[in-house]
């Protein structure tokens, strides 16, 4: 018997029947995810406490109980007390939890995202944060405002939350005294303006007492506004940014031909706005262009639409080639920024500073890039929001204004157009340390060559066969190498030997010398060092034809610079470019794939295969 | 795709997210595939992130005292939605009967041998796999021995305290070991994707998902469970699946999806923990979390 019978005949009752679906119950019950910040012991364990005492969301007969051990080991009561108490009984599997507590209003239950106490606390409160809905900031009536106070208002502000309720606390402390709430509010409210947070309210309150938490303060006549609890019942629940301009980043391009699946299927979460089959879609930063044909999913009718918020999948009318990194965008809306030079605002957690010369990677949607700090241009000072002196550097907890150099250009928008398309996140040495949004999109050198390749790309008619059967029939991926050299450097013997090579082994290679290029294709403009830019658009543009047709392109030039390969990257896909330099010195500031030292030219050239086999251009039969 | 997400709606989206950024990012990616609701729930998210398809390897780690129904359950399942599955064992325990069953060792310890060291050298390589070959439709050795670089978990933030700590991408060291106390910050839609030699990365697809949130999820696509958990006749059912010598049934006559959905929003389990079936969380004071920082699902 084979599995399959033997799985039929004893298995047939196993699997449940697939049950008729029925109405669904009441609706569900709304939910918000929120966030306490604030000084360390300003009092966000007690007002937790409190909510959850006062919300009735205790397990019956905890508070009694630790009232009771209080009164034991003869110490006060203390609300923060539950939390600590809520931690053990965790450990014990019971479902509240330190990193998540739930408690209830009459028209939601809350989660409030990882509770305060955590040596670690900004890297988890930014983690809690980063999904919350609203938060509440809680500032000492007696202490005032503190560093840490206008930190985590900063940050509120950088990751995005809107809603925000000031707690101002240990009201009792200070004699109810309005003067004192009065102060505060005018010193934090100045200070949320200057970060761009207007917040809901300012409430008055004794975490310790209850007052002004769940229930009304008798001591605060003179205040008017909302409990605590009735100012998150004011929030409600953000729905996506339909509104905004089309933004989905590329998270995959799928063909499951294998599994009989002939569908090419474009796959992302729609960050913004919305997208309808027949659209004219543009994907930045390459400027390709194709028609939306379908949108395709999996156990769920499709209809023609598809809005922000939806993980989607969709194919296109024309096949053009795209990968991950790329953003999908309508033709008819406002286009993204393109460049690589950013201005961001960001914070740092790492233990090491950011510093200056150092390589990074930045991942923003789901592009990935190394980039480096170009210019430190502030760092805040938490306790005063002052600019502090020059500095080269972001300190651990720092937040600073910075312009960010990238290695090639990414598709982005900036903070005040589309808030989740401006987001990064910094890695260094395998983890984040720090995060940041782009404030603006500045120029760079290369930003006329890129506008005429994203037109070039846009007016571009694609071919019917992919790139990638073109890398199956002729056995290769299409590259450009760029063999560089001192001027009395033989990379022009090695780029021919290379080709000899490579064409022995059955590749579709071409050697393009420099020249060829000068005295053909650049005839109409002067070799002047004031055209270099343009010869090597010319050249770059060049290699971007025979590389579409499939080919490996190597291409011998003297003494290309850093800025000359930006240039190439802008027009040339930047992962199908390997740099190598022939000699012992390298004498310009290039960053190279490859260094091979003068000597014998066969050395180089086996070198120099190897290297390709290492990068996958072409096969290693073993 | 134009209506008003529901909270299903957007549990599910995050989810499908989440496993096409592990898709994207990981070489040696892989999927633990329980058997129980919560992973056969993750593997249906794939099938929707991969539009029918299940393009990541699922491992099962087999006690050998798995509920015979569960082998099954997996197997067929496994011919019908043609996935890649391989499963995993500590060959040398249950030879020398270093178990729990065999009353060799505690609880504690029959789960750190027959599930966490075979989990941990199952993922690694070094221990052999079996992959199912859909032509002959039997287990072979499999070849590739590549460690996983990458583990799609179907663990829960609300199941029990431990795992309300996690992050969606969570590193393991090279021992499997979670370091609880210092762990990478995770905001907005990054994860941590990259990662030194020798570590790995658990992914949790359905850490903001509940109970509740699995068995309504269940009943609207009408994903297929094994009837373990169903009340058949007997009053009782089983909320939670593992060991037959470790899980203990409830008493429940809940005989569909319905009525779980029913009594877990008002009825009698509203206010139990999901595991309280399970008799190794007790055997000593934290336990889940003990096995856990060493590697434990």
């Amino acid at each position: 018997m084979t599995l399959t019978e033997a799985c039929h005949t004893r298995m047939s009752s196993s699997i449940a029947p697939h049950e008729p679906l029925v109405a669904a119950p009441a609706a569900a019950t709304q939910r918000m995810n929120i966030v306490i910040v604030g000084h360390v012991d300003h009092g966000k364990s007690t007002v937790i406490g409190r909510l959850l005492a006062d919300t009735h969301s205790l397990p019956e007969g905890k508070l009694e109980q630790i009232r009771a051990q209080c009164e034991l080991n003869s110490k006060p009561f203390e609300y923060a007390f539950l939390l600590d108490a809520l931690k053990d009984e965790q450990a014990q599997g019971i479902t509240i939890d330190a990193a998540r507590v739930f408690f209830k209003s009459d028209l939601r239950h809350y989660l409030i995202l990882d509770a305060p106490g955590h040596i670690e606390f900004l890297k988890n409160m930014i983690t809690g944060a980063a999904r919350a809905e609203a938060a509440l900031l809680v500032i000492d009536a007696a202490e005032g405002v503190q560093e840490n106070s206008r930190r985590h208002g900063y940050m509120v502000s950088l990751l995005g939350i809107k809603q925000l309720a000031v707690v101002v606390n240990k009201m009792d402390l200070v004699g109810w005294d309005r003067g004192v709430y009065d102060g505060i509010v005018r010193e934090y409210g100045a200070f949320l303006e200057q970060v761009g947070i207007r917040p809901a309210c300012f409430i008055p309150v004794s975490a310790r007492g209850g007052d002004n938490i769940a229930d009304r303060a008798a001591h605060l006549a003179w205040y008017q506004g909302p409990t605590v609890l009735n100012a998150l019942d004011q929030f409600h629940s953000e729905p996506p940014p339909i509104a905004l301009p089309f933004r989905m980043p590329v998270q995959d391009v799928y063909k499951f031909t294998k599994q009989g699946d002939d569908r090419r299927i474009i796959a992302g979460t729609i960050d913004s706005g919305a997208v309808s089959v027949g659209d004219t879609l543009i994907f930045y930063p390459s400027g390709k262009k194709s028609r939306l044909k379908s949108i395709e999913a999996f156990n769920r009718p499709v209809d023609g639409r598809a809005e922000a918020g939806w993980a989607v999948g969709f194919t296109l009318q024309e096949q053009i080639y795209i990968t991950r990194g790329e953003v999908a965008t309508v033709e008819s809306e406002a286009r993204p920024q393109v460049t690589t030079r950013l201005r961001v605002s960001l914070f740092w957690l790492g233990k090491e500073p950011m510093v200056k010369r150092k390589e990074y990677l930045l991942k923003l949607g789901t592009a990935r890039v190394t980039a480096r700090i170009e210019e430190v241009l502030r760092v805040m000072d938490a306790s005063t929001l002052d600019a502090t002196e020059q500095r080269n550097s972001v300190q651990r907890h720092d937040v600073a204004e910075c312009v960010l150099r990238l290695d090639r250009a990414i598709a982005c928008d900036v903070a005040a157009d589309i808030a989740v398309t401006s987001r990064f996140v910094i890695v260094d040495d395998y983890e984040i340390r720090g995060g940041g949004i782009v404030r603006e999109a500045m120029p760079d050198r290369q930003t006329a060559v890129r506008d005429s390749v994203m037109l070039r790309n846009y007016k571009w008619e694609p071919s019917i066969i992919q790139p990638e059967h073109r890398a199956e029939k002729y056995n290769q991926k299409a590259a450009l190498i760029l063999i560089t050299g001192e001027h009395e450097s033989d990379r022009k013997g090695v780029a021919k030997a290379l080709e000899g090579k490579l064409f022995d082994d059955g590749k579709v290679v071409y050697f393009l010398g420099i020249g060829n290029v000068l005295y053909g294709v650049d005839a109409d403009i002067e070799r002047k060092q004031e055209n270099r830019l343009e010869h090597m658009r010319r050249l770059a543009e060049v290699a971007n034809l025979m590389l579409d047709a499939g080919i490996i392109l190597v291409v011998a030039a003297a003494e290309l610079t850093q800025d000359d390969l930006e240039v190439i990257k802008t027009a040339v896909q930047p992962d199908w470019i390997e740099t190598v330099w022939a000699g012992d010195n390298i004498t310009t500031d290039i960053a190279c794939d490859l260094q091979l030292p003068g000597g014998a030219v066969p050395e180089a050239v086996d070198r120099l295969k190897a290297h390709l086999q290492d990068k996958g251009v072409i096969f290693r039969p073993w | 795709m134009a209506e008003t997400m529901d909270h299903l709606d957007q549990l599910e989206n995050r989810s499908v997210h989440i496993l096409r950024e592990a898709y994207a990012n990981f070489k040696n990616l892989g999927m633990l595939w329980s058997i129980g609701k919560d992973s056969t729930v993750l593997l249906w998210l794939a099938r929707k992130a991969f539009f029918g398809h299940v393009p990541i390897p699922l491992i099962h780690i087999d006690t050998s005292f798995k509920i015979p129904e569960m082998i099954e359950y997996r197997d067929r399942l496994a011919l019908e939605w043609n996935l890649t599955m391989i499963y995993g064992q500590n060959r040398e325990a249950l030879e020398e009967k270093r178990t729990f069953p065999d009353g060799g060792v505690d609880r504690i310890a029959c789960c750190k041998a027959l599930k966490t060291d075979a989990l941990k050298h199952t993922l690694s390589g070094e221990w052999p796999r079996y992959r199912l070959n859909h032509t002959k439709k039997t287990y072979e050795l499999d070849r590739n021995t590549e460690a996983f670089t990458g583990v799609i978990v179907g663990a829960r933030a609300d199941e029990e305290g431990s795992r309300s700590k996690e992050r969606y991408f969570s590193p393991r060291n090279a021992q499997s070991r979670w370091d609880v106390g210092d762990q990478p910050p995770e905001f907005w839609n990054q994860f941590k994707t990259e990662f030194a030699p020798g570590t790995h990365l658990r992914i949790h697809p359905l850490l903001d998902w509940t109970e509740l949130n699995i068995w309504e999820y269940i009943r609207r696509e009408s994903i297929p469970t094994v009837s373990l958990y169903y009340d058949q006749g007997t009053g009782k059912r089983y909320r939670s699946l593992g060991c037959y010598p470790c899980t203990h049934a409830v008493d429940s006559a809940a005989t569909g999806v319905d009525d779980i959905i029913l009594e877990l929003r008002s009825g009698k389990f509203a206010n139990i923990a999901e595991r309280s079936g399970r008799a190794q969380d007790k055997a000593d004071g934290g336990g889940l979390e003990t096995l856990r920082r060493d590697g434990y699902m």
